[in-house]
């Protein structure tokens, strides 16, 4: 026990020296919560949208003004004809075109209706879809206006919404329980799968393992310090979100600590994993950046929801780890839910983590036997 | 004689070495061998003084030293993931050889080594001594005008380190200057003129008949032994580099 | 120029003799496209609903039915119990709820506004936003069918409408692939140039060989050309390879020119490789390096627009974008892809790039030293 402690503040030594390092462990979750706190955001604002007004009269202008003076549109270009459209739009200058026809407010007038389209860039389907729905609402807007000095009252069924957990519809609710899932499983994997091979690489593990210490000793004693280390960032990064993005624990932070602690246990035993498959330090890096990161990033339901993938997909999503801590994540620190409505995400986060120490083992096992 | 290279670091470090000879450079170990070794390499910069290797000067004029100049550093650097054929055509490639002469020079290189069998293998496969062997003549096959060995037969065994010192004696007699630190004091005795280092400044410099008569002991090892011992100023003065040519 | 091809030669050698990498390089990219395209998109057409329908008449009925039918919405549930609703939104059962309380069958019969409420769940704020705009949609066409109604056999120019029609340029029915392809492949070129090409250069620091090289005539800029040319190719091969898949699995559009989209993904590679070998030259060993190149392909990536629009983001993040190759090859292949944007048309974006290729190559170049 002596000696592995010994081996344990010769690991966290070796580290805590490189100040560079250092540094960097524990600077890139501070920017990187930061940036995306502020940086990424799907809000639909200023909205470049060019005008073909081939009536271009008052009605035609009163409804560009609307839309325009929304907040979510920003007058783009103006088009004088059909073949300016793809042209403005092939320069990525604008998001949409709205074209009024020709007599748009005579007809308006005479005939009772007038007809616009709107033509969006589906090269970016969120936004299409977001601007097309927009403007939509507005023009509806601006009709019933119109009807509303013609017939009786309103007609309308109109909805109120009351968006949970997230009134404000701010995009960090949903970054910052990823953020934190992607650097955990990225840093603790790279890490220690890193560290183990390159004592392979540069042959001091056969050093180490004609040492008295075991194996398992040996392993441990390398991960530990990450451990740490881990567990130190995700207190940072819960502290930042309280301080700087007001978005406070709102269950039990025992809990929640609690969870992030086995997931950095299921980080680091994938590194192990990682590093009993890898000959060199290139190799572990690829795969656990490489190979982890799209992954971690696209099937976790950290920007797009499970639930929209084709099926057949909740099989492989239900293959990453993420995918388990992002929803216990959500459910303490911005639903308020107790451990009850996480159990069997915690449960599968457990199997998952001692499947990769046993996998580890028995490699390990058959390379020294 | 010409003078071949001239190397003043500070004031302590100012000696000649002169064309074709086999120039030792001894001295303990942080006695400051291998930061001279690297400043007349062009692996570092010297912050005073004046160098000059191979007719050029090592502050203006660097890339035409390395031109002209053989390296071979105390850790085994070829690449260890290619072939031995791979790194000869590589530094070959770097001299600006031409592929056929590459050829040509890469079988005579092997021949000689008794190294056929050798070409195709990982370098990281090869024994030590092989590895050291080669590593020299790789470092020689552009027949630099110097060739630099740090401490070249570190960890190898008695009859490697033979053959490799009738390496030198034939690199040597292409009028190839070699320039060689160690430690082993036996290997010193094969030096045309030796140099001993004692932190950071040159405490003598001659043949080793010379000193070995000037220190009055039997073998290079004594005299090391007399001037490098901590705390022992040597009792001739300082030799001046400015050689007295031979 | 002939020890530059020696070099390179050297290069390609030493990735290729790494089995695992060798393969790995192509073999990655390949399955992660293959696997991630089709799995990523925001097309909602699978919006949980709880319906709590107070009212029970057919207005209510009818609003309900018009909703089942859209092909966005699936009501998986229906309560009369607020409490009971909530606590399914609560537990992720149902992404939201939709409640009509009593007495909207008649308002709405005599003309009055009919009032329901909904919640979203808006942790995914993205997501909140697209149902919410579909429900939106289900409900005016609810509206119109009202209006028509009530007017009845009035001639419905009896009051003045504007008509809206919609078209969706370049990807007509929104499909999210044709988006994420481009990206992904952009993603997976840049992650493996910029930590390969890095490490490289880093390990031949670690294990010394890069010495003997120091003391070689060898230019500096040959040697750093030399590191970058066979992640360029090889990149460039990767983009090859996803684009011929993607236009035989995903059936991705063709717009504009391949060659202009090479040419982009060519200074992109340029601008990655100059950057990550510009940080190898402050590492000292290969995890120094692989944490800072993680630190900077995150963010390159996550800040990139190929997630969530550039547009969005505050203005200091969109100059920082003037600098992140990854923002402009995400524009440019979307543009010459789906748009077939031309030459012409992105020519802003690929001059900016060259210069910032051109500044961080000549930043490695400058910071690589042949004497310690």
């Amino acid at each position: 026990m002596k000696r592995f402690l010994g081996f344990v503040k010769k690991e966290f030594l070796h580290i805590f020296r490189d100040f560079r390092t250092l540094v960097i462990l524990f600077g890139i979750p501070v920017v990187q919560i930061l940036v995306f706190g502020f940086v990424v955001s799907t809000d639909l604002k200023n909205a470049p949208v060019a005008f073909l007004d081939l009536s271009n009269d008052e009605i035609t202008q009163k409804v560009s003004d609307k839309i325009c003076s929304s907040g979510f549109f920003r007058r783009g270009e103006t088009l004088l004809n059909y073949n300016d459209i793809d042209k403005t739009f092939r320069k990525n200058k604008i998001k949409a075109v709205i074209i009024y026809e020709k007599d748009f407010g005579r007809k308006l007038i005479s005939e009772g209706k007038a007809s616009m389209s709107i033509i969006t860039d589906g090269s970016e389907p969120n936004m299409a879809t977001l601007i097309t729905n927009y403007i939509t609402a507005i023009v509806t807007d601006f009709n019933r206006e119109l009807a509303g000095s013609q017939t009786t009252g309103k007609l309308m069924v109109q909805p109120e919404v009351r968006m949970f957990y997230n009134p404000s519809l701010k995009g960090h609710f949903m970054f910052v329980p990823g953020v934190i899932t992607l650097i955990l499983i990225l840093i603790c994997a790279l890490m220690t799968s890193v560290t183990i091979t390159r004592e392979k690489e540069f042959g001091t593990m056969e050093v180490l393992l004609v040492s008295p210490l075991k194996p398992v000793q040996i392993i441990l004693g390398k991960v530990m310090p990450y451990f740490l280390l881990s567990f130190i960032n995700v207190i940072m990064i819960l502290l930042l979100s309280w301080l700087v993005f007001g978005l406070p624990v709102k269950g039990s932070l025992v809990l929640l600590l609690a969870e992030s602690m086995l997931y950095i246990l299921m980080s680091l035993s994938l590194g192990i994993l990682i590093s009993t498959v890898s000959k060199t330090m290139q190799q572990a890096i690829f795969i656990s950046f490489v190979g982890l990161m799209l992954p971690t990033i696209l099937l976790s339901g950290f920007i797009f929801p499970i639930e929209n993938m084709p099926s057949g997909y909740g099989w492989v999503a239900a293959l990453m780890p993420p995918k388990y801590f992002i929803i216990i994540i959500k459910n303490i620190m911005i639903k308020g839910t107790g451990f009850l409505y996480v159990w069997k995400e915690t449960l599968v986060l457990t199997v998952m983590a001692s499947a990769f120490i046993w996998l580890s083992i028995r490699k390990f096992k058959i390379r020294l036997g | 004689m010409k003078k071949f290279g001239n190397f003043v670091a500070n004031d302590n470090l100012n000696f000649e070495v002169y064309e074709g000879e086999i120039f030792g450079f001894l001295g303990a170990n942080g006695a400051g061998k291998t930061t001279a070794i690297r400043i007349l390499s062009g692996l570092s910069e010297s912050t005073s003084g004046e160098v000059i290797v191979a007719g050029y000067n090592a502050k203006k004029q660097p890339e035409q030293i390395k031109k002209n100049i053989g390296y071979m550093c105390q850790k085994f650097s070829l690449y260890a993931d290619l072939t031995v054929k791979e790194n000869i055509m590589l530094y070959g490639g770097i001299y600006g050889m031409r592929k056929a002469l590459i050829r040509e020079r890469t079988d005579i290189l092997l021949n000689k080594l008794n190294f056929r069998e050798y070409g195709d293998r990982f370098i990281s496969d090869l024994p030590l001594g092989l590895k050291q062997k080669l590593a020299f003549s790789v470092a020689v096959m552009h027949e630099p005008k110097i060739v630099f060995l740090d401490e070249p037969t570190g960890g190898v065994d008695p009859i490697t380190r033979r053959q490799f010192w009738e390496m030198i004696y034939e690199t040597a007699a292409r009028d190839i200057t070699v320039f060689v630190t160690t430690h082993y004091m036996d290997e010193a005795e094969y030096c045309d003129r030796i140099s001993i280092m004692s932190e950071g400044k040159i405490v003598a410099l001659d043949t080793p008949v010379e000193l070995k008569k000037q220190y009055d002991a039997e073998s290079v090892e004594e005299v090391f032994v007399k001037i490098a011992r901590p705390g022992n100023t040597p009792h001739p003065t300082p030799i001046s580099s400015r050689g007295e040519g031979e | 120029m002939r020890t530059i091809l020696y070099l390179i030669r050297k290069e390609f050698l030493q990735i290729f003799r790494d089995k695992f990498i060798g393969k790995a390089i192509f073999g990655v990219p390949i399955v992660q496209m293959l696997l991630l395209v089709p799995a990523v998109t925001f097309e909602i057409n699978n919006v949980r609903l709880c319906i709590i329908d107070r009212d029970m008449t057919t207005e209510s009925r009818e609003l309900v039915n018009q909703l089942e039918g859209s092909t966005f919405f699936k009501v998986r549930f229906a309560t009369f119990s607020e409490q009971e609703a909530n606590n399914l939104l609560h537990r992720g059962k149902c992404d939201l709820v939709l409640q009509i309380p009593p007495g909207f069958g008649k308002e709405t019969g005599i003309g009055n506004p009919g009032r329901i409420l909904v919640s979203v769940n808006a942790i995914n704020a993205v997501n909140a936003q697209l149902s919410w705009a579909y429900l939106n949609g289900v409900i005016r066409d609810y509206n119109m069918n009202i209006v028509a109604e009530n007017t009845g056999s009035l001639t419905f120019g009896s009051f003045p409408q504007i008509q809206i029609s919609n078209r969706y340029w370049y990807n007509e029915l929104l499909n999210y692939k044709y988006y994420m392809l481009p990206g992904v492949l952009g993603i997976l070129v840049l992650a493996i140039g910029f930590l390969l090409a890095g490490l490289n250069l880093v390990k031949e620091k670690e294990s010394g060989t890069i010495e003997q090289i120091n003391v070689t005539p060898v230019k500096k800029y040959h040697f750093i050309i030399a590191k970058m040319v066979p992640f360029l190719i090889i990149g460039l091969i990767d983009l090859a390879v996803g684009l011929i898949i993607g236009k035989l699995t995903f059936n991705i559009p063709f717009e504009g020119s391949i060659a202009i989209l090479f040419l982009g993904s060519a200074i992109f590679m340029v601008a990655v490789l100059g950057l990550a070998l510009f940080i190898s030259t402050f590492s000292g060993t290969q995890q120094q390096f692989m944490f800072t190149a993680f630190f900077f392909i995150i963010i390159f990536v996550l800040m990139s627009g190929i997630f969530t629009p550039l547009e969005s983001m505050p203005l200091w993040a969109q100059k920082f974008d003037l600098i992140n190759p990854a923002a402009y090859v995400m524009r440019i292949n979307r543009m010459v892809m789906l748009k077939g944007s031309t030459f012409q048309d992105i020519s802003r974006d690929i001059w900016s790039l060259t210069l910032i290729a051109i500044a961080f190559t000549a930043l490695a170049v400058n910071r690589y030293r042949k004497t310690a």
